[in-house]
């Protein structure tokens, strides 16, 4: 599957996981594009960490407004029965348990739900901007990634090695292979990509994976 | 009291060592005149307290760039490559805060708080040095006030009285760092008479703002 294919899919899965009236932040990166795939019968309002709800798509090409951009600099809009606000109460919002779901990227996350997704010490350290304060404070954070690194390697481990974002705090992870939720026993493999074995799938997750009667097939479409 | 000053009266007040709050996000939100100011007046040593250090010819970037900066507070440096090297070769110390946590750190030195307690950074290098305080069987970090010698607020009307509006996502941390410093310097893109701004418009109080510098539209 190439990178494209693998990354439409997950967001495709993601974007089903949100519910009518969710109020949702998107990270940057992968997790925006979930904001592409919403059914048109869902309204889901998008949270934007800098300073408002309602955001809206990309603007036309000369409707660029350089007071209006998204968390990662962007230009976009905000939709009609948004609102502006400062900074503490962005992270009220976000801290207070106001923001139903939050989609993240990852670097690695474990069978615990701990997440590691901000620095890479000696290599990355771009600093955790509003990623910490997401993962403890949404009600469900959701991990969009890709199921092993560039290399290969696992990214769903027993442990994480890399600093911690948050602890125990993730709730589902989404990958190309599969959909696999933390619980109090361990990581639930839900649904599997049929591309994919059962077998294929363990052997790039470097955590045990519980797999149910009902494990389901990974349908986007 | 007239509020209103010229940009180089303004940058009288800046100094070496000074610490400083600019608002903005990635620069949106930025003061950016009073940000060149500095830049020509050549102030050094200064602790800068920003959600960002931007981008390289942006903002806060700018004065990393150009070496004035001593110790930066900050979310994010990653937009900013000049900010990690500077951090790599032991030239300017960054602290790494996050975001909510900076924010509300900012709003308690505003506030008059003498800190509050986060469950952000919990089991993470951010609790490192700090006390943990247990309420109701859930841990927190207690997080303690940031304040300034001086703000650098950008807004997008002001009036004589140094009554603020912001305009769109270019508001961000720009209204708790109104409140959180001794001298608070606006830069406004529109200048208007005291009463053109309803009263129920007004986002930052004039009695938090010490001068008003016009900014470019």
């Amino acid at each position: 599957m190439d990178k494209n294919k693998k990354r439409e899919l997950i967001v495709k899965r993601i974007a089903k996981e949100l519910k009518d009236g969710d109020i949702v932040n998107l990270g940057i990166g992968m997790p925006t594009m979930v904001a592409n795939y919403v059914n048109e019968g869902k309204e889901i309002i998008f949270q934007s960490e800098n300073g408002f709800v309602g955001l809206g798509p990309r603007p036309e090409k000369g409707q660029e407004d350089s007071d209006l951009t998204n968390a990662g600099g962007q230009p976009v809009t905000i939709i009609p029965g948004g609102a502006f606000f400062d900074s503490a109460t962005s992270f009220a919002i976000i801290r207070g348990g106001h923001v139903d779901v939050t989609v993240l990227g990852a670097l690695q996350v474990d069978e615990k739900g701990n997440l590691a997704n901000w620095m890479i010490p000696g290599k990355l350290v771009p600093g955790m901007g509003g990623a910490m304060d997401l993962t403890v404070g949404a009600k469900k954070v959701i991990i969009a990634m890709e199921h092993t690194s560039k290399k290969g390697d696992p990214k769903i481990l027993k442990k994480c090695t890399l600093p911690l974002t948050a602890k125990e705090e993730v709730d589902l992870i989404v990958t190309e292979m599969g959909v696999i939720e933390v619980t109090d026993k361990g990581l639930v493999l839900k649904e599997i990509n049929p591309a994919f074995t059962v077998e294929e799938v363990q052997e790039k997750t470097e955590a045990e994976l519980i797999i149910p009667d009902d494990l389901k097939e990974m349908v986007v479409d | 009291m007239d509020k209103i000053v010229s940009l180089e009266k303004a940058l009288e007040k800046i100094k070496d060592g000074m610490t400083i709050m600019i608002g903005g996000f990635l620069g949106v939100g930025t003061p950016e005149k009073l940000i060149d100011g500095m830049i020509e007046k050549g102030v050094k040593d200064l602790t800068i307290i920003a959600n960002d250090t931007a981008f390289p010819e942006v903002g806060v970037g700018k004065l990393v760039v150009n070496k004035m900066v001593k110790h930066v507070q900050t979310s994010h440096i990653g937009t900013n490559p000049e900010t990690g090297r500077q951090m790599n070769a032991g030239e300017t110390e960054v602290e790494l805060i996050p975001q909510g946590t900076l924010a509300e750190r900012i709003r308690c030195g505003g506030a008059g708080l003498g800190g509050f307690l986060t469950p952000t950074g919990i089991g993470t290098i951010v609790e490192e040095g700090k006390r943990k305080i247990k309420i109701r069987d859930k841990e927190y970090l207690l997080e303690l006030p940031l304040k300034a010698d001086v703000a650098l607020i950008k807004a997008h009307k002001a009036d004589k009285k140094g009554n603020l509006v912001y305009r769109k996502s270019a508001r961000n941390f720009n209204p708790i760092m109104a409140m959180a410093a001794d001298l608070v310097i606006a830069e406004a893109q529109e200048i208007v008479e005291v009463g053109e701004i309803d009263p129920d418009e007004v986002m930052t109080p004039g009695i938090f703002v010490d001068m008003i510098v016009r900014g470019d539209k």
